[in-house]
């Protein structure tokens, strides 16, 4: 009977995985160079802040939270740091210092209005998305060029993997935050009580869980990967542009979601994020292999994608609840 | 002590909102010259004030729609992609060939058909979003997050990711002509409001609105039609994005998938939370008329003093954080209990 249950809750990450190769092998079958090492490490490469960020709504979801903000934290820390680093020249290590320290404090007063006001995260991180859009425009209408001998060496540093592909500084960001958040869901008692508040708050309150106290670190944390990922970002296209990620918030979820978290939270695994990112991905390295489809049909498919999954989800949770109220 | 200080519960609500409006009208008093002047000009009224709610229609259209959809417990945020793709529709409709390169017109097409097809299209998007909530059962956010990603898709499918322009007389009308001597997108707005005000307050639809909204095992034991209702709500929502689509496109007589509606979801729940109206029960209309004039008229007062109209980002994310915490319980029982300490110490 454990077992049963066990392997239902495994069966959307099973599914996530089984697209992720149902779709590589397409590509590898039909496009010569697509199944290569470097294809493959790209995708780290091109979906590093993606990923960053993925990982940090991950826990938001499994808490039963949301935050639309993400997309313009990051296009805030990238013109802040093109800022500071191209007008003021004050020395990069200095600037991520400060992008960190943003982002951390912006995630927390997002989790202390949500939690000490009792607003519904939606409409908090809504007016963050706002606020922190609005801020980038008041540093800069346009975009700024990043160059400074600290950051060329830290973009040309990289792991080579053998066979033409290397490993840079933004992949290896990703896998670390990725090995982290790993950690912090399966092995620390900040992850449990993650998906305690997300199965139910009011047991959780009612436990004696540290809810407040989890919810605003939660948030804490996903602003921090936030300012990392807009860090990435930076590092990725070397400037700082206000309207970039726009609408970023909304791949994210999808990643998430496509990795086979619950949107009601409570479940859901890191590990699946990871795989739901690398699907985005691979969508897009397979209409860029394909020539002829135009880029909107990523959109399409991300939709299509979404749906499916959440159909999956909607599915398992409501057999599962038949199965529990089964006598 | 907990008694209301104004009698009326509608009243009491828009408070907050008006005293917002109020302020913004204020400022604009002293600070712009000749903010309240409006003047007629060949039979058409012109002005400032005009201009700010003209600009507003389309997001006042939209919240309309998702007043009743925030009502019934559910939100909308495919609004945006669904006015791209009726614009999109519209435009092609008119030059069908221009995606292959073709620059000719072809046949002019009669308004009627390039107003009917796309709401159609529209009120089907809605049709979808409103089986997946009621009859699927995923939740609002979600249901419409994939219509959202995918509509924008849709959209560009439709012009084939170009900037489709045209010229068609009538068409442009809805967009800058006039009715009666107002802005014809005005005119829309009133006719859609008044509608639905007549419809949700003169019949018992309203009540059957915030009664799913309010509790819907409750409201389907007492026989309401909880998922048609839904259904209903959210179809009027992809009708209301509908015609702000075609009103943008008409405008400015291109279809531009990948801008046209942009953010104005966002717009639109900001103007509905403005407003009053919070997830699940009673709903305001006028609020969310009085939120999106909050919103507009902000904007338009920071372009009147010259700050760069970006930079309004911040101060609508300012306004509505201080009114979501105005109306929040917590605050709210804080200042109910201070106001009664005080009166007690006074006596």
């Amino acid at each position: 009977m454990k077992l049963a249950v066990l392997n239902q809750k495994n069966i959307p990450i099973l599914a996530t995985i089984a697209v992720f190769f149902l779709i590589y092998t397409v590509g590898s079958v039909m496009y010569t160079g697509f199944f290569s090492l470097r294809v493959f490490t790209n995708l780290f490469i091109d979906n590093a802040f993606v990923g960053v960020i993925a990982i940090g709504m991950t826990f938001v979801i499994i808490s039963g939270g949301i935050d639309l903000s993400v997309g313009s934290v990051i296009a805030f820390v990238g013109v802040l740091t093109a800022k500071l680093i191209h007008v003021y020249h004050i020395h990069p290590v200095l600037v991520l210092l400060i992008a960190f320290v943003f982002g951390a404090v912006f995630g927390f007063g997002m989790g202390c209005l949500i939690h000490f006001f009792d607003l519904p995260p939606f409409l908090v991180t809504l007016v963050g998305m706002f606020l922190a859009r609005g801020l980038a425009f008041l540093i800069s209408l346009n975009a700024i060029p990043i160059k400074h001998p600290f950051l060329n060496r830290l973009v040309d540093f990289g792991i080579p993997l053998g066979f033409r592909a290397w490993l840079p500084t933004t992949g290896i960001i990703f896998i670390v935050v990725v090995l982290i958040g790993i950690y912090l869901s399966h092995f620390t008692r900040f992850g449990r009580n993650a998906y305690a508040i997300g199965g139910s708050e009011q047991s959780a309150i009612l436990m004696g869980l540290p809810v407040g106290r989890t919810k605003i670190l939660i948030y804490g944390l996903n602003g921090t990967l936030a300012a990392l990922a807009g860090i990435v970002y930076s590092l990725y296209t070397l400037s700082g542009y206000p309207l970039a990620c726009v609408g970023l918030e909304l791949d994210v979820i999808a990643a998430v979601v496509i990795g086979g978290t619950l949107l009601t939270g409570g479940a859901g695994y890191v590990e699946g994020t990871l795989i739901g990112v690398l699907i985005l991905g691979l969508i897009q390295t397979f209409i860029t292999f394909q020539g002829t489809l135009s880029s909107w049909w990523t959109k399409i498919a991300i939709g299509v994608l979404l749906f499916i999954f959440i159909l999956l989800q909607r599915y398992l949770s409501e057999s599962s609840i038949t199965a529990k109220s089964a006598p | 002590m907990r008694a209301p200080l104004i009698k009326n519960d509608n009243l009491q609500k828009l408070i907050w909102p008006l005293m917002a409006l109020g302020i913004i009208l204020l400022f604009n008093m002293l600070f712009t010259p000749g903010f309240f002047h409006m003047e007629i000009k060949d039979g058409h009224l012109f002005g400032s004030l005009v201009d700010i709610v003209n600009r507003g229609a389309p997001v006042m259209l939209l919240s309309i729609g998702m007043t009743l959809v925030f009502a019934t417990g559910g939100i909308d945020l495919s609004v945006g992609a669904v006015m791209a793709i009726s614009g999109a529709l519209a435009a092609t409709i008119i030059r069908p060939d221009y995606v292959k390169g073709v620059l000719a017109y072809g046949e002019l097409r009669s308004l009627f058909i390039v107003v009917s097809i796309p709401l159609i299209l529209s009120v089907a998007a809605g049709l979808w979003n409103g089986i997946l909530v009621a009859f699927v059962g995923i939740q609002p956010i979600i249901a419409t997050l994939i219509l959202m990603v995918a509509g924008r898709g849709i959209a560009q499918l439709i012009t084939q990711g170009q900037i489709v322009v045209f010229v068609h007389g009538p068409f442009q009308t809805i967009g800058s002509g006039f009715f009666l001597g107002l802005p014809f997108p005005i005119s829309i707005v009133i006719f859609v409001a008044a509608a639905t005000y007549l419809i949700t307050r003169k019949t018992a639809m309203g009540l059957f609105i915030e009664a799913v909204g309010a509790n819907p095992v409750a409201s389907r034991y007492m026989g309401v039609k909880e998922r048609m209702i839904k259904v209903a709500v959210y179809m009027f929502s992809g009708l209301c994005a509908g015609i702000a689509g075609l009103i943008t496109c008409a405008d400015i007589r291109a279809a531009d998938a990948n801008n046209a509606g942009l953010f104005l979801e966002l717009d639109a729940i900001a103007a509905v939370i403005i407003g009053g109206t919070m997830w699940g029960g009673r709903f305001t209309l006028a609020g969310s008329i009085i939120g999106t004039l909050i919103i507009q008229g902000l904007t338009t007062t920071i372009l009147t003093i010259g700050i760069a109209p970006e930079i309004t980002l911040v101060f609508k994310a300012v306004v509505i954080i201080g009114v979501a915490l105005i109306q929040s319980e917590v605050v709210r029982k804080t200042l109910i209990h201070r106001l009664a300490g005080w009166k007690v110490r006074r006596a």
